[in-house]
C-alpha cells in the first residue's frame, strides 16, 4: 500500500516538472514583463535594473531553476496587476472556489446517483423518461447561460437569491466560509447549481448505463435467486459494482470543476481563484496564471492519486500481493 | 405428494414479429428428494423451464399459461415479494458459470451470511459459524480461514463449489442447477456432481439437473426429460430413458453418446439442426429429422402417451392407431 502511494507520487513528478516548464515558458514568450511592469514612461537605466532585479539576463536554465525553487516553495512573485505576492492572492481566493467546488460535486453526486440508479431500475417508467430529458437539458445547455437563466428566474423575477458574490463569510484562520451564514449559504445556492449541473447529468447517465450493464451480469441474477432483498440487490451488489467508473469520473469531474469553474464565477461575480484568472488574463499578469496553471496541475494529480486509492478501497481484485489464494 | 408439479406450462416471447413460444405444454413433477435430470439441446428450453420455476424468466418472456406448484401451492402467479422469499429458501439455484455468478466486490462469507439472514431466525453469529460449516461441507480446505476470501481468490471448481454452499445454505426442498459442471475443467466435473448428489442426498433436497451431459445425468438423475424445441419427447426413469429410449429423438440422443469399450468409425448424430423457435414445423416438432417419420407426424402435434417404461410424445405409440405400427 505504501509502496503503491509512493510510487504514483514519484510518477506525478514529472507530470508536475512538465506543467512548470509550460508555465515558465509563458514568462518567457508570453509579452514582455519588463513593459508590462514600467508602463508607458521609462528610461534605459530603470528598464537595465528591472531586467536584473527580475533575473532575466540570467540563461534560460538558470531561471528555469530559480523558478522551480521559488514553486516548489510556494512562491510565484508578484502579482503585475496587483503588486501582491501571487501564493498569498491564491490563498485568499482558493477557499471561496473550493466551497464552490465541493458544493456543486456534493450536489451532482448526491442527485446523479440516486437518480441514475432509478433510471437504471425502472427503464420505462414515465419518471425517468422525465430525467433522461432533464439530463439532455444539462448536457447540451452551456454553463454560462444555465447561471443566467437561474440568476434571470430565482434573483430577478422572484428575488430569492442574490445574484453575485459570496454573502457574509467568516473567517476561520486563514480560511474563509460562507456556510455559517444564512446569506452566505443563499449566495452559494445559485452558482453552486450552475456549476455541478453538468457533472450531475453527466454523473446520471454514467450511473444510469452501468446500472444497466450490471444488472444483466450472472451475479445479478444469483443474488435474486437467492431470495435476496430488492434493496439488497440494488444498492448493496448492483450499486456497489458501479462505483469503479463512477469514482473515476467523478474524480476527474472534481479537478474539473475547481479548474474550470472560470466561467461560473464570472458569471456570479464569485469571488475566487477562476474569477482572479480571468481577470489576470486580461490584464497579462503571468505570475498569477503561471501559479493557477501548476495548482491546477497539482489538483488533478491529488485527485489522481485519491480514485486510484478509492479503486483499493472498492475493489478487492486490484489489491494484489496480498499473498492469499491461487 | 409430489414436491413440484409443473402443469402444461407455456412461456411466451412476445417480440415485435410475433409471439415466440419458447416452452409449450411442459408438464413433469418432482417428488421430495428425487434428482429430475433435463437433457437437450441448446435451445430446447431447458434452462427456461428452471427459470421460470425460480420466477426469474428474463424480460419481456412470461408465462402464459398452465401452472407450477410446491407443495400443492400455487407459485407461478406470486407477487414479487412473495415470490422471492421462495427463492433461496424453498427453492434454490446453482447456475452455469462459477467465475460469474459471485459477486466479485464482496468475501464468499459476506454472500453466506447475507443469504441465511435473509431467509433463517439466526443472528450475524451463528450465521458465520453456519456459513464456516457449509465452506467445509462443500469440500473448501481450511474453511475458517477461506471464509474471509474474494471469490476470485478461489478456483473455478472451488467457486463453484462456494456456489453450492450458497444454494443450499437455508436449505431449500428443491434446487434448480443449470448445467452446473458445464464450463467446469473435466476433471472437476466428476467431484461437483458427486459432491451435489452426496448433499442432496444428505439433506433430502430434491433436484432439477439441467445439463446436456448424458454422463452427469446417468450418474445423478433418477428420473430423465428429454426436451425438443420448447417440449418434452419422453420423460421416465434413468435407466430406461438411457439403455431403451422409445422417441426416435431420444434415440438419437443417446446413440450420439460415444461408446468406450468399442471404436467407432464415426460418431453417430442426428442430422439437421433443431428448427428455431419462429419457425417450429407443423405436428410433430421432430418430423423433418426424424428417421421414422409417417403421415400423422407431419399433420398432429403428439402429446405424451405410455411407451414401454416412459412417457413419449410419439404417434409411433399412438394407441389403437390405424398408421402406427409398434416399434
Amino acid at each position: 500500500m505504501f509502496a503503491f502511494i509512493v510510487s504514483r507520487l514519484l510518477q506525478a513528478l514529472p507530470v508536475m516538472f512538465t506543467v512548470s516548464l509550460i508555465s515558465f515558458a509563458m514568462f518567457a514568450y508570453v509579452g514582455d514583463p519588463v513593459v508590462i511592469m514600467l508602463g508607458q514612461d521609462f528610461t534605459e537605466a530603470q528598464r537595465q535594473q528591472l531586467i536584473r532585479d527580475l533575473g532575466l539576463d540570467q540563461p534560460f536554465f538558470m531561471q528555469f531553476a530559480t523558478f522551480l525553487g521559488n514553486a516548489v516553495q510556494g512562491e510565484f512573485g508578484l502579482s503585475y496587476r496587483l503588486s501582491r505576492p501571487v501564493a498569498e492572492l491564491i490563498a485568499e481566493r482558493a477557499p471561496a472556489t473550493l466551497e464552490l467546488a465541493f458544493t456543486a460535486a456534493f450536489i451532482a453526486l448526491a442527485v446523479g446517483v440516486p437518480m441514475g440508479v432509478y433510471t437504471g431500475l425502472y427503464r420505462y417508467s414515465w419518471l425517468s423518461r422525465v430525467f433522461l430529458t432533464f439530463s439532455l437539458i444539462g448536457v447540451s445547455l452551456p454553463t454560462f447561460l444555465i447561471g443566467i437563466l437561474l440568476i434571470l428566474t430565482f434573483s430577478v423575477w422572484l428575488g430569492w437569491l442574490p445574484s453575485f458574490g459570496r454573502g457574509e463569510v467568516t473567517r476561520i484562520g486563514w480560511w474563509t466560509t460562507g456556510f455559517l451564514t444564512w446569506s452566505g449559504i443563499k449566495a452559494l445556492v445559485l452558482p453552486a447549481i450552475t456549476l455541478g449541473l453538468f457533472q450531475l447529468t453527466l454523473i446520471m447517465r454514467l450511473v444510469r448505463s452501468e446500472m444497466l450493464e450490471v444488472l444483466r451480469t450472472d451475479y445479478i441474477k444469483f443474488a435474486r435467486a437467492r431470495g435476496l432483498s430488492n434493496r439488497a440487490v440494488h444498492f448493496g451488489h448492483a450499486l456497489k459494482n458501479t462505483l469503479v467508473p463512477v469514482i473515476t469520473i467523478a474524480g476527474l469531474q472534481l479537478g474539473g470543476i475547481i479548474a474550470f469553474a472560470i466561467v461560473t464565477e464570472t458569471v456570479f461575480q464569485w469571488p475566487g481563484m477562476g474569477l482572479l484568472f480571468i481577470q489576470s488574463v486580461g490584464a497579462a499578469d503571468i505570475p498569477v496564471m503561471a501559479a493557477y496553471l501548476m495548482l491546477i496541475a497539482l489538483v488533478f494529480v491529488t485527485i489522481n492519486l485519491v480514485v486510484d486509492l478509492l479503486y483499493y478501497a472498492v475493489d478487492p481484485r486490484l489489491r494484489i500481493g496480498r499473498g492469499r489464494g491461487h | 405428494m409430489s414436491l413440484l408439479q409443473v402443469r402444461n406450462l407455456r412461456v411466451e416471447f412476445p417480440t415485435r414479429r410475433g409471439t415466440l413460444v419458447a416452452l409449450d405444454d411442459v408438464s413433469f413433477d418432482i417428488a421430495p428428494g428425487e434428482v429430475l435430470g433435463v437433457v437437450g439441446e441448446s435451445g430446447a428450453g431447458k434452462s427456461m423451464t428452471g427459470a421460470a420455476i425460480i420466477g426469474l424468466l428474463e424480460p419481456p418472456g412470461r408465462i402464459a399459461g398452465g401452472e407450477i406448484l410446491l407443495e400443492g401451492r400455487r407459485i407461478d402467479n406470486l407477487p414479487y415479494e412473495r415470490m422471492r422469499r421462495i427463492r433461496g429458501r424453498e427453492i434454490g439455484a446453482i447456475f452455469q458459470d462459477p467465475l460469474t455468478t459471485l459477486n466479485p466486490l464482496y468475501t464468499v462469507g459476506r454472500q453466506l451470511v447475507e443469504t441465511m439472514l435473509t431467509h433463517l431466525p439466526i443472528g450475524p453469529a451463528e450465521a458465520r459459524e453456519r456459513a464456516i460449516g457449509w465452506l467445509e461441507m462443500v469440500g473448501i480446505p481450511a474453511a475458517r480461514e477461506r471464509i474471509d476470501s474474494y471469490p476470485h481468490e478461489f478456483s473455478g471448481g472451488m467457486r463453484q463449489r462456494v456456489v453450492i454452499a450458497l444454494a443450499l445454505c437455508a436449505e431449500p426442498k428443491l434446487i434448480v442447477a443449470d448445467e452446473p459442471t458445464t464450463a467446469l475443467d473435466v476433471s472437476i466435473q466428476a467431484q461437483v456432481i458427486a459432491l451435489l448428489k452426496r448433499l442432496a442426498r444428505e439433506k433430502g433436497t430434491a433436484m432439477m439437473l439441467v445439463t446436456h451431459d448424458m454422463g452427469v445425468i446417468a450418474e445423478t438423475a433418477d428420473r430423465v426429460a428429454v426436451m425438443y424445441a420448447g417440449r418434452i419427447a419422453e420423460i421416465g426413469p434413468v435407466r430406461e430413458v438411457v439403455k431403451r429410449a422409445n422417441h426416435p429423438y431420444s434415440q438419437g440422443l443417446m446413440a450420439s453418446i460415444p461408446p468406450l469399450d468399442r471404436r467407432v468409425e464415426r460418431l453417430a448424430q442426428i442430422e439437421g439442426a433443431m428448427p428455431r423457435l419462429s419457425a417450429i414445423p407443423k405436428g410433430c416438432a421432430y418430423n423433418p429429422r426424424c428417421p421414422r417419420v409417417f403421415d400423422r407426424c407431419r399433420r398432429e402435434r403428439p402429446d405424451l402417451m405410455p411407451a414401454g417404461a416412459t412417457l413419449a410424445a410419439c404417434w409411433l405409440y399412438a394407441p389403437a392407431s390405424g398408421e402406427g405400427h409398434a416399434p
